[in-house]
């Protein structure tokens, strides 16, 4: 697992916001192949670390690069617009879930092919073999994704009019869509039942499973201890411990920062 | 019946509406002359007025609620112009029974009439080329009319000077005026939406007094007269001739504009638009270039008024920037809002509403635009969605790999 | 130099009659988030009111000062009736619809306003009596600083100073700040947002018929129309100063007027607009958020 190569490789990370401090010179490295949760108590900066990723915010200081797998490109990030970081490769999908909510299930999960197609003006009035070819490529695949993340048969729902768990599913499937080689899922459990978790699982494996690296930030500890195969503690902005999930559960600071009040829960 | 509480109520909103009236509506002074006149009648007929319709309101307001009420029970049923959109075997017909009364207007009605309704099916165009902006990519562009004047003033200076003819300079009018659009959004579309209302809404007005100004450029307020009507291969076409002519040119424009319009909503770049209209920052994160996107969305509609300001300088062979204020634009907005944003047949209908109901009420000129300001008022206050409240349109998935865009507008 | 500080009054003396219209704006759009399209033809009513009631007055003979503040007092009452039957007309049934709603409502609204005056009135420029006469203790700097330059000035520092000071100590002025910071949460503590709003519509009509008499007596005429370009570059002001920010109104209006002063005097008169609109182009550009406003941090 430790020679597949570096995909994400955060350095002294920092972001302030005035005089706040959200994130102070975190350190990550993400190889491929890996799922690592990101946890530590609320407002320990680990969204902002997300932002700060995706282009949301610029970094106050520190350096992101993201490297293709395949090509072996490494990309600096800091300062780039988010959608050109989803054309490099990286996904995301939201705490407090942010779909298209007049649009049907599919159409959210076809706005993600978008950065992946090329049709403009002319394309949509001619509509040539070409783009035809494309629309149909859009919806076909876009409708293999919903399959995926199970939501097939709501195929034509509106978003708004999905579950909650639903809607969780449907913008990790819009984020694939994007075709990431890194998907970064921000509290992907929040909000469901244990069934529904169950399955989330599954789902989480499974496109690891098949090529897609794994950043996620999670409360639910029993999902992070057994999905991770690394966990990376924040505290008040601050890296506190990193490790197997093992190590992290023994961890004396991550215990006092955190776990301690809340192992069992 | 009517409960005496809103009688009261009724009683006490005519006495409030008195009161306000009262300086401008019934005291007239000249000061040169140092005579006062009183004209208390007028204030008599706004108590009145006001009494029967704030009970006429009250009345709308109590069936509105109990309609509604009643609409919960019975699950809610689609309203009758969305389904008459909705069903193709109904659109189809409809639309070619609209088609075949626009192609033989010309000749059911005088040249008088088909002058009006060429001024009509012009606003159409301009109506469903904001449309993409406003209803489509949701951008407030209160400057439209800029657009427009520089379409107009393309066509008459580039034949002042250069001698172009009209035929050349409709697709250059466009492209000017989309140009334009790019160089004004490029900066400006970063901003928030009342932002954007505002900018363009200034960008309009520097555009009005610069060629109301720079009179070397553009002749000034007094405008550029003697613009050729469009030819047909080189014959001239007599007067009466020349109004059908351009009528059935802009016909050909308003089914063009249609075809687009619909093509590109159910397109890569359409759904990019709806997308960034519902939520821009998940837009960002799904690839979508925010400022690209609305760009041509932006450029796009602008083209469309520098078409339809070519044919407006060669419609009225004469152009001067009175015909380019705020007002305009507020117009063509109104166009968009009151048809339903996003709808192409709500657009039309309101295009057709808005230009030409003033027209046939020439009678009452006088009150023409008092009764358009009150028609927006009372349009957004009673049915904020518009006559035709948006259908979303959406691709109705049926079985594997076999779809189709179910909305054909 | 005198030429100079000539333009340096009368850009102040615009920029006090902008800052008064231009509360107006960021007042309610702090508040409901509204562009609202008809304050410029509140500004307007008024003018045509205080006209009404000043030409009335001196055909009865009354002495001067009398009719300064009578007609003052109507202008500012009626100004604000209006501004308080337009937000329970237009807006407020529109507070939960689109977005687009409630500034179509708003445009329509300036549009009916404008021809309402034009049918009452006239479509003709009238002249608006002089309300305000010569000081004698003027007479030294009357070449550079007129003496209806010097109220204007002086009556719009004091309705600043009035307004923060409501604004600041006032039970009213606390819950406009409440409503303006979080609507939801100024209900939930008790506060009665409806009756806010109109306080806020009152107060912004009041300064905007203020700013309109004072305007058409230095000026000396007036018609339907004035309200409209007065309208848009207070709201310019506004937002160059940061809308939502009072402080910020008055900045930006300040600006906006010596800019349009110094570049008419010494550039051109025909493109005072353009000069208007052309900063606020700018401003908006490099600095979105205005002089004094707040940047957004974007939550997600």
């Amino acid at each position: 697992m430790n020679d597949a190569p570096v995909i994400l490789s955060v350095e002294g990370l920092s972001k302030n916001f005035g005089g706040i401090q959200a994130i102070d010179s975190v350190d990550l490295d993400i190889r491929k192949g890996e799922i690592v949760a990101l946890i530590g108590p609320n407002g320990a900066g680990k969204t902002t670390f997300f932002n700060c990723l995706t282009g949301i915010y610029t970094p106050s200081s520190g350096d992101v690069y993201l490297s293709n797998p395949e090509s072996g490109k490494k990309t600096r990030l800091n300062g780039k617009k988010p959608n050109k970081i989803t054309e490099i490769g990286m996904a995301r999908t939201f705490q407090n879930i942010r779909l298209f909510p007049t649009m049907s299930a599919l159409e959210n999960v076809m706005i993600g092919r978008h950065c992946r197609t090329n049709a403009l003006i002319l394309g949509a009035i001619f509509r040539g073999p070409a783009t035809r070819r494309e629309e149909e490529g859009i919806v076909d695949s876009s409708y293999q994704l919903l399959k995926k993340v199970g939501l097939h048969k709501q195929v034509n729902e509106q978003a708004r009019n999905l579950s909650y768990g639903a809607q969780r599913r449907l913008e990790i499937g819009r984020a694939l869509a994007t075709e990431p080689f890194l998907l970064l899922l921000d509290e992907p459990a929040a909000g469901m039942n244990p069934k529904e978790t169950e399955a989330l699982v599954a789902l989480i494996r499974q496109i690891c499973e098949e090529g897609h690296s794994i950043l996620l930030i999670e409360h639910d500890m029993k999902l992070v201890m057994s999905l991770s195969d690394r966990i990376v503690v924040m505290d008040y902005g601050k890296k506190i411990a990193q490790g197997t999930p093992e190590e992290v559960r023994s961890n004396p600071a991550v215990i006092k920062a955190y776990l301690g009040e809340d192992v069992d829960a | 019946m009517f409960p005496v509480k809103e009688l009261k109520r009724s009683a006490l909103i005519s006495l409030w509406f008195a009161f306000l009236t009262f300086p401008i509506l019934v005291v007239k002074v000249d000061p040169l002359e140092r005579i006062v006149q009183w004209r208390w009648s007028n204030m008599f007929y706004i108590a009145i007025g006001s009494f029967v319709l704030s009970i006429l309101a009250k009345v709308y307001m109590i069936r509105k609620e109990r309609r509604d009420a009643r609409k919960k029970e019975t699950a809610a049923t689609e309203p009758f112009a969305q389904r008459i959109i909705r069903e193709p075997r109904f659109l189809y017909p409809l639309a070619i029974a609209c088609l075949i009364f626009g192609v033989s207007f010309p000749f059911l009605f005088s040249v008088y009439q088909t002058n009006i309704m060429t001024t009509a099916l012009m606003y159409v165009v301009l109506g469903l080329g904001l449309n993409i902006v406003v209803g489509v990519a949701g951008l407030l562009d209160l400057g439209y009319v800029a657009f427009y004047a520089v379409g107009a003033y393309s066509y008459a200076l580039l034949n002042l000077h250069f001698d172009l003819g009209f035929w050349l300079v409709l697709p250059l009018g466009g492209l000017l005026a989309a140009f334009l659009g790019i160089l004004l959004g490029f900066p400006v579309l970063r901003l928030r939406g009342d932002y954007l209302a505002i900018v363009t809404l200034g960008f309009g007005e520097i555009i009005r007094l610069i060629l109301e100004n720079w009179s070397e450029f553009s002749q000034g307020p007094s405008g550029i007269a003697n613009i050729p009507r469009p030819g047909l291969f080189g014959i001239d076409i007599s007067f009466g001739g020349g109004i059908t002519y351009i009528y059935y040119l802009v016909l050909l424009l308003v089914i063009f504009t249609i075809f687009v319009v619909n093509r590109l909503q159910n397109s890569r770049l359409g759904r990019a638009w709806l997308a960034l209209r519902e939520d821009e920052i998940a837009c960002q994160a799904m690839g979508i270039d925010k400022t690209k996107t609305k760009l041509i969305a932006f450029s796009l509609g602008a083209f469309w008024a520098g078409l339809v300001g070519v044919i407006f300088a060669a419609k009225t062979t004469f152009v001067n920037p009175a015909s380019f204020t705020f007002l305009e634009s507020a117009i063509i907005l109104s166009i968009v809002v009151l048809g339903g944003m996003g709808s192409i047949v709500g657009v039309i209908i309101g295009a057709l509403i808005l230009i030409l109901l003033p027209e046939y009420l020439r009678a009452l000129s006088e009150y023409r635009m008092l009764a358009f300001g009150a028609v927006l008022v009372i349009m957004m206050v009673f049915k904020p969605n518009g006559i035709v409240s948006t259908v979303r349109r959406s691709y109705r998935f049926k079985g594997h790999a076999e779809i189709e865009g179910d909305s054909h507008e | 130099m005198d030429y100079f500080i000539e333009l340096f009054f009368s850009g102040l003396t615009r920029g006090s009659i902008y800052a008064l219209i231009a509360l107006g704006y960021t007042m309610v759009y702090g508040i409901i988030g509204l562009i609202n399209f008809a304050h410029g033809e509140i500004y307007m009513i008024g003018a045509f009111t205080a006209f009404i009631v000043a030409t009335v007055l001196s055909i009865y003979g009354f002495p001067l000062l009398a009719i300064v503040v009578i007609a003052g007092v109507a202008a500012a009452v009626w100004s604000s009736a209006y501004g308080v039957t337009i937000e329970r007309l237009a807006y407020r049934p529109l507070r939960q619809a689109p977005r687009l709603a409630p500034l179509i409502s708003a445009i329509g609204m300036s549009i009916f306003l404008q021809n309402y005056v034009l049918l009452a009135q006239t479509s003709d420029f009238i002249r608006f009596p002089e309300l305000i006469p010569e000081f004698a203790f003027m007479e030294p700097v009357a070449h550079i600083v007129g003496s209806s330059d010097m109220v204007i000035l002086v009556t719009t520092a004091i309705v600043m100073i009035g307004l923060t000071c409501l604004i600041k100590y006032t039970k009213i002025g606390k819950a406009m700040r409440a409503t303006a910071q979080d609507k939801t949460m100024a209900v939930l503590v008790g506060i009665n947002v409806d009756r806010v709003i109109s306080a806020t519509f009152v107060i912004g009509s009041a300064l905007a018929a203020i700013g309109g008499m004072l305007i058409a007596s230095h000026i000396g005429q007036i018609n339907f129309y004035i309200g409209f370009i007065a309208g848009i570059k207070a709201f310019t002001a506004a937002v160059l100063g940061g809308i939502g920010s009072i402080p910020g109104a008055v900045l930006g209006s300040m600006i906006l007027g010596l800019t349009e002063s110094f570049a008419t005097g010494y550039v051109s008169s025909d493109y005072e607009d353009v000069f208007a609109f052309s900063l606020l182009v700018l401003i908006l550009i490099f600095k979105p958020s205005g002089l004094l406003g707040k940047a957004e941090i974007q939550k997600v």
